[in-house]
């Protein structure tokens, strides 16, 4: 359902074409689709204008639970996604952005839209960390996606500066539980703000790696990233 | 239901804004209702049972919605005795889209409100006829008749697919 043709500022839950295999009860009900679109053109632009509208009638009656939209970036493609209370997730096309949207309906609210004007702020930030000219988020962030000791750790790692790094067994000790180096890298690998939140800095004890949520290489890039500006 | 609403309004939305466009013309009338119909089902969503139709519960949402704009045109404008759906004039997308939706005005009524929910919206021929009345027979008739005079009208080919049940 993803449409990375769209890069810039919008990702499309696509149609699969075939609507109907996902609705039983009327099977035929969308058949006439393909016809209409000949028969029943709709002008250039006419559904873009009425979606606009409908993000920003949603807004105005409070039913905006999960805004998102995404943006390209040296590390390719990132999918934002925000609630009322703050960013909530940011992920990688590795991840499959359906797949993320699906999760995000299912554990916060099925009342997504695309609403890339809802995440100026956050796409400028984030561009301008690519771009070398920003150090440190200064955004809302809402950690609702995670709980217990993945959300502190998560919420310990902005303490990480610029260009730093930090093992997963400094991590466990800052945070005072020494003896919890496993579950400080369970935390990092399912942080839901990778970059916002810097799981990019921590590493194995002995200098390796470690895993990333958007791959090896995309580690590599924000550290090499941080390491030159 | 589950799913992001986003999805719902990208497989459907072509299909919703038809189907207002159909019953209303096109215009502020027609976006008006598809934006009552986006809001009213995004407001709604979270309750949808999972396994329903979200196509046709969306243009069955349109269509009170669409009702809705016909009673606020009818309280503005003269008395009228009944509340027929008919499409105001005045609307106008433009360019080549202008045709088809002028024929599907200049369309009998139940022509067109079948065009409206059962070509376009895939709603049954059964739901269709207890909608606007007559038989479901009836309804396949209209539809047939409906497209063909648009086709004939406005494009080339004949009544071949479309809804057939």
């Amino acid at each position: 359902m993803t449409d990375t043709t769209s890069k810039t500022d919008t990702t499309r839950m696509t149609d699969t074409t075939d609507t109907t295999a996902a609705e039983p009860g009327l099977p035929v009900a969308a058949a006439a689709s393909t016809d209409d679109a000949d028969l029943f053109p709709l002008e250039t632009g006419a559904l873009d204008r009425l979606r606009a509208r409908l993000v920003e009638r949603a807004g105005e009656h409070g039913l905006l639970d999960v805004a998102y939209r995404t943006i390209d970036t040296p590390v390719g493609p990132l999918l934002l996604a925000a609630t009322q209370a703050g960013l909530v997730r940011v992920a990688f096309e590795r991840e499959g952005f359906d797949a993320v949207l699906e999760a995000l309906a299912a554990k916060l609210s099925p009342r997504v839209l695309r609403a890339p004007r809802r995440l100026d702020a956050v796409a400028a930030e984030v561009e301008e960390y690519f771009a070398g000219t920003r150090r440190s988020f200064d955004l809302p962030l809402d950690y609702g996606l995670s709980a217990g000791f993945r959300q502190l750790v998560q919420r310990w790692l902005p303490h990480i500066g610029y260009g730093k790094t930090r093992s997963y067994r400094e991590v466990a000790e800052f945070v005072g539980s020494p003896r919890a180096v496993r579950a400080v890298g369970s935390a990092c690998a399912t942080n839901p703000l990778p970059v916002v939140v810097p799981c990019h800095r921590v590493l194995r004890t002995d200098g390796g790696l470690g895993g990333y949520i958007g791959g090896l290489d995309a580690k590599e890039a924000l550290l090499s990233l941080e390491a030159a500006a | 239901m589950k799913q992001p609403f986003e999805q719902a309004v990208e497989r459907h939305g072509g299909t919703v804004l038809r189907v207002c466009r159909a019953v209303l013309g096109p215009g502020p009338d027609a976006d008006d209702a598809w934006s009552e119909t986006f809001v009213a089902a995004l407001r709604a969503w979270p309750e949808l049972p999972a396994d329903a139709n979200a196509e046709a519960w969306l243009v069955r949402v349109a269509r009170r919605k669409a009702i809705d704009v016909i009673r606020a045109r009818a309280r503005h404008a003269l008395p009228a005795a009944d509340l027929p759906e008919r499409p105001a004039p005045g609307g106008d997308p433009g360019g080549e889209e202008r045709t088809v939706w002028a024929a599907v005005a200049a369309l009998p009524e139940r022509q067109r409100l079948v065009v409206a929910y059962h070509y376009l919206g895939g709603l049954p021929h059964a739901e269709t006829a207890a909608l606007i009345g007559g038989s479901a027979a009836a309804v396949r008739r209209a539809a047939a008749d409906g497209i063909r005079s648009l086709r004939r009208a406005y494009g080339a080919g004949e009544y071949t697919n479309g809804a057939p049940r």
